[in-house]
This record gives structure tokens, sequence and C-alpha cells, in this order.
């Protein structure tokens, strides 16, 4: 059929395509988070990755031809975070009223994460690249990806491992809170903030307005603490 | 809801201006935040519509996170040889932030009650 095949040349490599396949991807993964009962294990971003490369590897297109079309979605992510300051403008009274509990919580929690990934991933036998790499994971891309490569770790791996993390604390961080018995949502969002950035944020705001606010914040405070700390932090353990 | 689209852009772009020209070491969207957050404060309230644009930004912001994470696919052999210290890393110092986090803040948020 070589019309089937010429169309396919043409669609495989106009933006369209690989946007849209992006699109139908989240939706069909948010359809199976909604059939489950919006269970977080169901997670719609990890659903989503999965399909999109299960399409990528079965059509042998390249991350590059697919990024041609999905930056338009990419590209959405700095507005997204600008607007986060509306959440956390509508709970500002409760951000002011307990300021110096979040920095304290803040900054015990980003060395928290640091540390015990570093410590963990030593133990594990990582190569001192693995745990560079690994050192910035709690703070949304673009920092980590910067911070990583001052201290000697692969950037690019760093926003698979940043991406890995946001997936595994929106999945499993619901559960632990429930199971250490913390119920209340400013305490929730900013330990979600803190550990997994954007993407358990996104999560945090579809649950409840000020987990959300909580955790935007979280995960702008996590950035500049982590990027004014770690150097600092490596700089002592290597 | 074009102005506010717009208004959004403009604190990202001057953000990314002055974490360029000042060498800030946070990205440029989040100084947009603090700067839309000014904004708003100085403003003394949100106006409705910038809240419309803002929340359906905001509700589609899981989707945004999808071509990041489909990069996976460059990694699949580094990301193989190091699946243990990785993986270890990764579950163990996600679970512990979280907790840690959470439960300082409910301990110093409840004045130590129920530590």
């Amino acid at each position: 059929m070589p019309d089937l095949q010429e169309t396919w040349v043409y669609l495989s490599a106009s933006p369209l395509f690989h946007l849209t396949l992006t699109l139908l991807a989240f939706q069909a993964a948010t359809w199976v988070f909604e059939k489950g009962g919006r269970r977080p294990l169901l997670n719609p971003v990890l659903g989503a990755v999965i399909l999109v490369v299960l399409v990528l590897l079965a059509t042998g297109t390249d991350y590059a031809t697919y990024f041609e079309g999905a930056q338009f979605v990419h590209f959405l992510l700095g507005p997204a975070t600008v607007s986060l300051a509306v959440p956390l403008y509508r709970q500002w009274h409760h951000v002011r009223q307990s300021a110096v509990a979040i920095g304290a919580s803040l900054l015990c929690g980003s060395l928290t994460a640091i540390l015990s990934a570093v410590g963990v991933g030593w133990a594990l036998g990582g190569t001192e690249a693995i745990l560079a790499s690994l050192a910035p994971k709690s703070v949304t891309a673009p920092v980590a990806m910067a911070i990583a490569e001052q201290i000697g770790g692969l950037p690019s791996l760093t926003a698979v491992i940043v991406i890995v993390t946001g997936i595994l604390g929106a999945m499993a961080g619901p559960y632990l809170l429930d199971l250490i018995g913390v119920r209340d949502w400013k305490a929730r969002g900013l330990a979600i903030g803190t550990a997994s950035h954007g993407i358990g944020t996104a999560r945090a705001l579809q649950v409840n307005e000020t987990a959300g606010a909580f955790s935007g914040l979280a995960m702008g405070l996590n950035a500049l603490a982590t990027a004014l700390l770690l150097p600092i932090v490596w700089g002592l353990l290597f | 809801m074009l102005p506010y689209l717009t208004l959004i852009f403009a604190c990202q772009l001057v953000g990314e201006t002055l974490t360029g020209v000042f060498a800030l070491p946070v990205p440029g969207p989040v100084v947009g935040m603090v700067l839309l957050l000014c904004y708003l404060m100085v403003r003394g309230s949100a106006p409705e519509d910038l809240e419309r644009t803002a929340d359906g930004l905001l509700s589609a912001m899981s989707l945004l996170f999808v071509p990041a994470g489909a990069g996976v696919i460059l990694h699949f052999r580094l990301l193989g040889e190091g699946l243990l210290p990785l993986g270890g890393a990764l579950i163990a110092s996600t679970l512990l932030a979280i907790a840690v986090t959470a439960l300082l803040m409910r301990w110093l948020t409840r004045g130590g009650r129920d530590a």
C-alpha cells in the first residue's frame, strides 16, 4: 500500500503527529486513572510515558523527532510554573501563619533527600557519576540538571531521575502520608512538593487546593535551597 | 483570558532574563512565579480571569511532564547498568524526604504536641 506508506512518512515527520500522540497517550492514561478509582498508583504521567515510549520503540522513532512535536506541550511547563502564584496567593494567609515551620521542615526535607539519595546510592555501589546525577533528584528539572553538571553528574540522566522521582512521590506519597497519619493538607503538600517537585504538585493540586499551593511553594523553595546547599554538601562529602 | 496569558508569559520572560543576567540559582519560571505573586499582593486581589487562566494551565500540569518523561528512552542502557543504586536510592530517598518533611511540619505547626 504505497499511499499508506507515503502518508505515514509525511505524518511521522510532522510535529502534529507526536503532539497528538502525547495528548492521546495522556488521555488514555487519565481514562485508566479515572476508571481505576483515581488511585495514585495509576499515575497518568507514568501511564502516558509508557504508552509514548512503546509507540516510539514500535515505530523506530528517535527522541529528537518525537520532541519536535512534543516540545509544544513541554514549553507550557514554564507558564504553568508561573501560574502556581495564583493558588499560592489564595493560600497566602496559611503560608504566613507557619512561615518558620515551613522553612525548617523544607530545609530538613531537602537535606534528607540529598543525603539519603547519595548514601543509599553509594551503599548499593553507585559510581560517582551516578551519585552526582542522583543528588539533586528532588528539585525541578532545569535546576537539577544545572546542579548535576556543576558537581560532575550527567544532566540528561538527572532529567530522567527527576521525572522518576516525581512520579514515585506522586504515586507512593499519598499512601505513605496516610500510613504515618499526616492528614493536614499543608504538611502533605509541603512534603510532596519538597520531595517530588512539579509532578507531585500537579497531583496535589488535583486533590486539594491548600495541598497544591503548599506543594508549589515547596517546589520553588527547594529549588533554591538545593541549588545553594548541594554544592557545599557535595564538597564536604567528596 | 489573553491579557492574563500575556501577563503569565511576561512574568516568565522577565524571570528568565533576571536569572540570566544575575546568574541566579533558581529557574526563570520560579522567579516568574515570585513576580506574579508580588503583583497579586500589590494589587490586593486575584482577577477572576487570571484565576481562570492559571487554573486552566494548572489543571493540565501533569500532561506537561510527559515529553520530558519519554526522554527515558535515551538512557535505557545507563539505567539498566545502574538499576540497583538508582532504584534503591530513588525509592528510599523519596519516601524518607516525604516522611521527614511531613512529620516535622506537623510537629512544628502543632507546637510539638504529637511528635
